[in-house]
């Protein structure tokens, strides 16, 4: 009985050994654990632009160009950002007599993939033929397709020949560079299954897929993606050996593996909320520090202008002046989340402030309210002469507490003005799936669209984008706004390639926006990074320029 | 008995050839596709991309023709390909499917291993102070919420103490980790396990415990030993079998909300994200391991009747 008992004891012990013998720090000093709450769900850089993947990629692979931190376009691949005054774009005549553009980009010259292979020519030809091959299944294949050739000039310099002329002629960050030498061979045995068998899903931590600082060296698939020194690499070393990426789906478990030292830093791009991060920092500011950073994440109301009672604008400004938007900034997000005057973020170099604002004024939306005819008010709600009651449904995705939140401000607020909004909620998959999508909303829906900076909103302004069955419910304009002014404008911006010109369009698209309302602007979304004290460098750009893209500039101080 | 197997297992085919229909059924009815989620998160995407893509991936095909192509090619013994992870089925499914069976299988075993004695020993004397102290442990068990139990685990041995990782699926090629990461997860899954079975036992064991054979058997002069563990255990199992083989069922089809808070891969969050991703391949086939699952621990349980009670024949 003694000896089962001893026995017993030590295997306790020894089991207690294991268990508790977990230490956080043995992560090591010179690792970096970076938590987000999603994981990336394959990691070929053509297909499917899901942000945990760019987190990833953008560590181990740069694009050509990108937009800067200062949101202007730039190199990073290439050497010097193309334009038609440095003389690495030309205009051209296309075969067909369209006026198109030869832009030549030059790669780094000390560019190498991590198995030694330099990157060249041959793998931006290689990559174009992915991109326009319809089989290939690339999700912005219009990029490839307004591609018509790739020149090659020689290893190092290539020129695109586009087929029409835009101002951002030069910028091409979704052209993705993939490895020639190791992925044609699989493209051309079979180009339709090539995105199932691409060395990015089998093999991802195959060294030859990566010239960035870093390479991936493991992945646990759902878990977390291990990334280490990419010996190759030709710019800036980084200061980490080891970078970690760690999926919690959960928020509050994200929190929790952040103050038990699991991880070191919440990605501010998939991390926590910023109601959430603002608490976060009330309790536990002494020990991080959070960054928050303004993006371009635009949180509107959009009305669905068929229905009568919105299409005339005097309504839709009635309703945004009875909205008390910088109140509700200042309360729930401690005013990290601006209120926006149109779909223009203010950070991006064509906003201009030269437009209509709608400051809180509930006596001039009840003004305007009487002027139209809603002057009977009965139970609280304006009714008009024919009896109707001011009243539609106000819907948004159920389940997202923050926005319910807001919601639910918004509806007392119009309630005070005398009008009825009734919410209805739906599930994020039906509301953008199929309320927004196919327009089944008579009221107002409240969501977000994501935009890059000086993106030109054709698909949710222009007359041709209203999703309608006979055009298989294509485009992005839900609210059915038709302007013949706001086409021509968005057609006039396209093709201007005159800065000061553009910013003079750009300030007429803000001024007819804010006069029109289209969509009632509410507030641009903020990202909230939580970082170690230690952690200095990482400055967010608030564009969908994720942070990983200037992973050498993170350095560790006073670990 | 060989042929009621028989009839048992052709029956479960047909649950599963028809549960296969009305997963893929459901799964189309959903609205919207994942290209359709695409559109709204990436303004460079146009409306012929997405055309294309829905032709790329089947999606613009009738729901029944989809059904059918895929049922071909599964009794052809190709599971076919993840859209999501874009690997082969089963390639994503056995590792996550092999988590969920630690997971569950050592959450169930402590469960058993617990709430069987804890039952029977609370039944021995109701409304005993110890009959009360069980109880109390046991309707806490059922009726914390998940998510807060996991979340005050973490903060516990992860945050507070320090001891144990707060989530994760441990450093692969490690036991040791391995297990680290195993112990908060496992005992979450036996804490809200425990107290469902400990209510089953102990009210079936006071049910046995006041029958005539049992009088009998006291008054043969059996102990008290003799007459719990060899006339009242056997009868009392009888219900708590069943409650037993349906959490056996539930093995294969994982527990959501403990491996999102812990972030630990099992079948409930892959069945979970490829539902919401129309990664339809891959919820059809994880939906129809879990029914299969299902079906064959309500044969056990079937076939544990008849060993535990001789009256009840298997025909």
């Amino acid at each position: 009985m003694n000896r089962v008992l001893k026995r017993t004891f030590f295997a306790v012990v020894a089991l207690a050994a294991i268990l508790f013998g977990f230490d956080p720090a043995r992560a090591g000093a010179a690792d970096l654990t970076i938590g987000m709450s999603q994981f990336p769900p394959n990691f070929h850089p053509l297909f499917e632009a899901v942000l945990a993947k760019e987190m990833v990629l953008s560590a181990t692979q740069r694009p050509l160009t990108v937009h800067d931190r200062d949101w202007q376009p730039s190199c990073m691949l290439c050497l010097t950002y193309p334009t038609l005054e440095n003389g690495l774009a030309v205009l051209e005549t296309t075969a067909d007599g369209d006026e198109g553009i030869a832009v030549t980009y030059q790669i780094q010259p000390d560019a190498t993939w991590g198995d030694g292979t330099p990157v060249t020519s041959a793998d931006a030809v290689f990559t174009w033929e992915v991109g326009r091959n319809p089989q290939s299944g690339v999700s912005n294949a219009e990029l490839f397709r307004r591609i018509l050739s790739v020149q090659v000039i020689d290893d190092k310099t290539f020129v695109l020949h586009r087929d029409r002329v835009e101002f951002e002629y030069g910028s091409v960050h979704d052209f993705a560079l993939l490895p020639a030498h190791l992925e044609r061979p699989i493209f051309e045995a079979d180009p339709s299954a090539y995105r199932n068998r691409s060395l990015f899903e089998t093999d991802p931590s195959n060294p030859g897929l990566a010239f960035g600082p870093y390479k991936i060296a493991s992945v646990v698939p759902g878990s977390e993606i291990v990334l280490e020194r990419n010996p190759t690499w030709w710019g800036k070393p980084p200061a980490f050996d080891r970078v970690v990426f760690k999926t919690i789906e959960n928020t509050a478990a994200l929190e929790a593996n952040l103050l038990s030292g699991s991880i070191d830093m919440i990605a501010g791009e998939l991390g926590l909320t910023i109601d959430q991060a603002i608490a976060f920092e009330k309790r536990h500011g002494d020990r991080f520090n959070v960054l928050y950073k303004t993006g371009l994440i635009y949180e509107h109301l959009t009305p669905n202008l068929d229905t009568p009672l919105f299409q005339d604008k005097r309504m839709r400004q009635a309703l945004l002046l009875a909205l008390d938007r910088e109140t509700i900034s200042e309360r729930l997000f401690d005013s990290r989340q601006p209120v926006a005057n149109s779909s223009v973020s203010p950070l991006d170099w064509i906003y201009t402030d030269d437009t209509r604002v709608y400051d809180y004024d509930p006596e001039a939306a009840k003004a305007l309210l009487d002027e139209m005819g809603w002057r009977d008010i009965r139970g609280g709600i304006r009714h008009n002469a024919a009896g109707e009651p001011l009243a539609f449904e106000f819907t948004t995705t159920a389940g997202q507490r923050l926005r319910e939140l807001v919601q639910q401000v918004l509806q007392s607020q119009w309630r005070q003005v005398g009008i009825d909004a009734r919410i209805r909620n739906e599930p994020a998959r039906v509301l953008f799936g199929e309320t927004v999508a196919k327009r089944k909303f008579d009221g107002i829906t409240m969501f977000a669209w994501v935009s890059s900076p000086e993106n030109v909103p054709r698909s949710v302004l222009g007359s041709d984008q209203i999703p309608t069955a006979d055009n298989n419910w294509a485009g992005q304009n839900a609210s059915g706004y038709r302007s013949a002014e706001m086409d021509s404008l968005l057609d006039r911006i396209e093709v201007e390639l005159d800065r000061d010109k553009r910013a003079a369009l750009w300030a007429e698209l803000q001024q007819l926006y804010a006069e029109d309302l289209p969509a009632l602007p509410l507030f641009f979304r903020a990202d909230a990074f939580i970082l170690p004290l230690w952690l200095k460098g990482l400055v967010p750009s608030g564009h969908q320029g994720v942070s990983t893209l200037w992973i050498e500039d993170w350095t560790s101080d006073g670990r | 008995m060989l042929r009621f197997l028989l009839r048992r297992l052709s029956e479960s085919l047909i649950v599963l050839l028809v549960m296969s229909f009305i997963i893929y059924a459901l799964l189309g009815l959903m609205p919207g596709d994942p290209i359709d989620l695409m559109i709204a998160a990436n303004p460079e995407l146009t409306s012929a991309d997405a055309q294309r893509l829905k032709a790329l991936y089947g999606l613009d095909l009738p729901i029944h023709e989809r059904y059918l192509t895929w049922l071909g090619q599964a009794l052809g013994g190709d599971l076919g390909f993840s859209r999501l992870h874009r690997q082969p089925v089963m390639d994503i499914l056995l590792p996550r499917l092999w988590n969920s069976v630690q997971l569950m299988g050592l959450g169930f075993f402590l469960a058993a291993a617990l709430s069987i004695p804890l039952g029977i020993w609370a039944a021995l004397k109701p409304r005993s102070p110890r009959d009360h102290a069980i109880n109390f442990v046991a309707f806490a068990g059922i009726s914390v919420p998940p998510f807060w139990l996991a979340i005050m685990l973490i903060m516990i041995f992860s945050v507070w103490l320090g001891w144990l990782p707060a989530s994760g699926m441990g450093q692969a090629g490690d036991p040791a980790s391995r297990l680290q990461h195993l112990v908060l997860p496992v005992l979450a899954m036996t804490l809200l396990t425990v107290g469902g079975i400990v209510r089953f036992m102990r009210g079936s064991m006071i049910e046995a415990l006041r029958q005539d054979y049992i009088r009998t058997a006291r008054a043969k002069g059996l102990s008290q030993r003799g007459v719990v563990y060899g006339h009242g255990l056997r009868n009392a199992m009888i219900p708590v079998v069943t409650i037993l083989a349906l959490n056996f069922g539930t093995l294969f089809s994982g527990a959501l909300i403990t491996e999102t808070m812990f972030g630990y891969l099992g079948m409930g969050k892959t069945i979970y994200d490829a539902i919401l991703g129309n990664d339809y391949n891959l919820a059809l086939v994880g939906l129809l391991f879990a029914t299969a699952t299902t079906l064959i621990a309500n044969l056990a349980a079937d076939l544990a009747y008849a060993w535990l009670d001789p009256r009840i024949s298997l025909r």
